[in-house]
């Protein structure tokens, strides 16, 4: 006890407000990031069909869509301007010193944030006066610039986990290797991670809103293709998630492996290690919790003979929180699983009957997997920050360290939490605004295809008449 | 090559203050518009004008933090930790800002309509405003090395508050001039008139402001601004000259040509505070090589901007062609084209 008090009279008092309001403002950004990188996909699909088949309902979808990802897209750039401000306002530790190598990718994320948010502009603004071919390119950039914005953001997030590509000395980065940086050891894993997640969680969204609206009786065409596109999207990305999650936990298993021992719940170095699920670690014991015997072994080294370090074999200030960690990681598995369920249903269905399961029951599942699918990445994003400490860049930088001394961060996170949670409501306010009006107006909207869309602002003067409708 | 990282981090700055300016521009004239009725027709130009637009001119901000921490670490460290209440205050005004406009644009009610537009217009008065104040607050050496400067000393002078006030008003400048040219190309001849009276009154708010700004700076010495009047003064001419060339232009209606001039005056001032600042990024304490990342980090970067210039220049310019065509416009209403 003693112990513990003296650590918490070492740390900052800023740390704790830092790290709640960097925690809230990303978890708040991260699920605006799907909508950004992987709706504009989903979107194209039903463009494609659209032009292709002359299909009016995939039309109206693509139309009605593009609007509602303009809107999230906005609400996502900024929140994503308060990041970068933060990582000056809250860990200038970081910045000032790390700045030059931490940089490079968000160097080259600058250039594809500003391709999305070109090609963005001209996609939903274009459904006008362009040709719908070149309209429909015009999107296409979106999507490619969305992977590489998305890869070039976790890489910097990768390079805080497994560092390289910098030399110091006396404490300093005295030179950098920017290739190293950004193709440090956990990028692609990470990457392909996040990527995978963004089309998965997008997907799931997307399908979730068509599936409550079934559930209410609407059944249409309409309904029936808002759910299919992302639903099949969804469904084929969740599968090769668990692949490249399953290589991402034994690349942590080696990489970093107190982490590891946090999520497995692992606090002495053992052999045939087993996957506990559930269960808490209190006083210096583990309080219950299903074990599967053998299970983490296996899983990390395909025998259960595998050794897994224990997060005992390093002091207590070493060590991540330990219960946040390993709860994450089940929540994380326990949703994940859920979702592939949810997949192979579907996948089994279409592939006997080429239609939609019949039952209520499916509907219902899919209505939730939306919220199922953020939690999960939510959890996995909690998951690999807080393993990660007490090191802002592993082994290099503790996060202690890289904090801001200036006061007051208390209220600058009790002024963002009102801000935010004020935006969030608007925007939920909002859409749904938006959504029932286009049920008034109903599925055969005047607006198709590629016509203007409906207005009440008229830029001249009320008295005069308008030379054509 | 720390020269040309420090000559692509005040470019990116210098297009922020331009095309991020005239949109926070438009954001002060939706605020003085007047009432509901009276400000419908300026409050719709603003909106489709600004619309297509705002999101790609916000990502210089995100580009020119990022230059700077990534090029010169040690000064944003020191920025951050000695400016952090003006900049919290700007970044949270922006995600009021960028928010309230997407809202905005998409709600139709008139109460809904009249919150989201007033977090809009008084958030675009207040952002510029405190960025400003941070230039300010760089520009007269209030930060020093190591950071930790007086949280409050360092933004609360004279000196940055007068380039808060001269923010906005270049702000306000720009926006009027862009929306000019805008009423005039969607044939709006009465909002044409109107928002040329308001160019010509804020470019000659703008021109005060900066004199101002500069009989400040030089009374409140000893800081790098003196140079003003010294290595730097072309540049301020030339950035007086376009600023009455740009009024001259105004009044014979030219608005085109005036728009240049009006981007051309508030690029000059950014030059003069370059030039006057060079070789130093803080104060005459901290030189910009002092301040550069290692060079395999700016080689990089000067790679990246290359690559740039080849694929985001380009793009920018089609969003920019064809809003101004009005092939983004989502008021297709046959009235409002020309002919």
């Amino acid at each position: 006890m003693r112990h513990l008090f003296a650590l918490a009279a070492a740390e900052p008092s800023q740390l704790m407000p830092a790290r709640m309001q960097m925690a809230f403002t990303l978890g708040v950004h991260v699920v605006l990031v799907p909508l950004g990188v992987a709706f504009t996909f989903i979107t194209l699909i039903a463009n494609y069909r659209a032009i292709r088949k002359g299909d009016d309902v995939a039309l109206l979808l693509a139309q009605r869509w593009s609007k509602v990802a303009g809107v999230l897209f906005a609400v996502g750039a900024v929140t994503g301007t308060v990041l970068s401000f933060e990582m000056g306002l809250l860990w200038p530790g970081l910045m000032d010193n790390f700045g030059a190598a931490y940089g490079i990718p968000f160097m080259v994320e600058g250039i594809f944030f500003f391709l999305e948010a070109i090609f963005l502009a001209i996609y939903i603004y274009g459904w006008d006066r362009m040709s719908p071919w070149l309209h429909f390119w015009s999107g296409v950039p979106v999507v490619i610039t969305g992977l590489g914005g998305t890869l070039a953001i976790v890489s910097a997030n990768a390079w805080m986990n497994q560092p390289g590509g910098f030399t110091l000395k006396n404490g300093r980065v005295v030179e950098v290797v920017p290739l190293e940086v950004i193709f440090n050891q956990a990028f692609w894993y990470e990457g392909l991670h996040m990527l995978l997640a963004a089309y998965l969680v997008a997907g799931f969204m997307v399908a979730s809103v068509y599936a409550v609206g079934m559930l209410r009786g609407r059944r249409d065409r309409y309904h029936r293709l808002g759910l299919l596109i992302p639903l099949t999207v969804a469904a084929i990305v969740v599968p090769l998630q668990f692949i490249v999650g399953d290589s991402t936990a034994r690349a942590v298993y080696k990489d970093q492996p107190i982490k590891f021992a946090a999520m497995e719940l692992v606090p002495k170095t053992a052999t045939d290690v087993p996957e506990t699920i559930g269960g808490l670690w209190i006083n210096g014991e583990i309080v219950g919790g299903i074990p599967i015997p053998g299970m983490a072994s296996l899983l990390s080294g395909y025998s259960t003979d595998t050794e897994i370090t224990g997060f005992e074999t390093v002091p207590e200030e070493d060590r991540p929180p330990i219960n946040v960690v390993h709860l994450s990681w089940d929540v994380m598995l326990g949703l994940g699983t859920f979702l592939l369920f949810i997949s192979a249903w579907f996948g089994f269905v279409w592939w006997r009957k080429r239609d939609i399961p019949k039952t209520k029951w499916f509907l219902r599942i899919v209505a939730i997997s939306g919220v199922a699918a953020v939690l999960c990445m939510e959890a996995g994003w909690i998951l690999t920050e807080t393993g990660r400490q007490p090191w802002v860049v592993y082994k290099v930088l503790r996060t202690s360290d890289a904090v801001t001394s200036a006061s007051g961060i208390w209220g600058s996170f009790a002024i963002a939490m009102a801000i935010y949670a004020a935006v969030i409501s608007a925007a939920v306010i909002v859409i749904r605004r938006m959504t029932k009006r286009w049920r008034e107006v109903g599925t055969s909207d005047h607006d198709v295809p590629y016509g203007p869309p409906p207005t009440d602002i008229d830029l001249t003067h009320s008295r005069s008449t308008k030379a054509s409708s | 090559m720390v020269n040309t990282v420090a000559l692509i981090l005040w470019a990116a700055v210098t297009l922020y203050a331009i095309f991020g300016g005239a949109d926070f521009g438009a954001g002060f004239w939706d605020l003085t518009a007047g009432g509901a009725e009276r400000g419908r027709r300026p409050r719709a130009l603003i909106d489709i004008s600004l619309g297509p637009v705002w999101e790609a001119n916000h990502v210089w901000l995100i580009f020119s933090l990022v230059i700077l921490w990534t090029g010169f670490p040690p000064a944003f460290g020191a920025i951050m930790t000695t400016l952090y209440v003006p900049l919290t205050i700007a970044v949270l005004g922006i995600v009021l800002r960028g928010s309230g406009f997407a809202f905005l644009r998409v709600s139709l009610r008139t109460n809904e309509k009249r919150i989201f537009g007033a977090v809009f217009a008084l958030s675009s008065v207040i952002v510029p405003f405190a960025l400003g104040v941070v230039a300010g607050s760089i520009a007269s050496g209030k930060v020093p090395t190591n950071g930790q400067g007086d949280p409050i000393d360092a933004w609360f002078n004279l000196e940055s508050l007068v380039c808060g006030l001269l923010a906005v008003a270049a702000c306000a400048y720009l926006g009027a001039v862009f929306l000019t040219a805008s009423a005039r190309w969607l044939g709006a001849e009465d909002l044409e008139e109107a928002f040329r009276k308001r160019s010509i009154g804020a470019a000659v708010a703008t021109g005060a402001v900066a004199a101002a700004a500069m009989v400040v700076f030089l009374d409140n010495g000893p800081n790098r601004m003196e140079r003003l009047i010294g290595v730097a003064l072309p540049v301020v001419i030339l950035s007086a000259v376009l600023g009455l060339l740009a009024l001259y232009l105004l009044a014979r209606r030219r608005e085109k040509t005036a728009r240049f001039c009006a981007i051309g005056a508030v690029g000059s001032i950014m030059a003069a505070w370059g030039v006057a600042q060079y070789p130093y990024l803080l104060g005459d304490h901290l030189t910009l090589a002092e301040a550069a990342a290692p060079s395999g980090t700016l080689v990089f970067m000067i790679g990246v901007v290359i690559v740039a210039a080849f694929t985001v220049v380009p793009s920018l310019i089609w969003l920019y062609r064809l809003d101004f065509q009005g092939r983004l416009m989502e008021i297709p209403d046959t009235a409002l084209t020309k002919g």
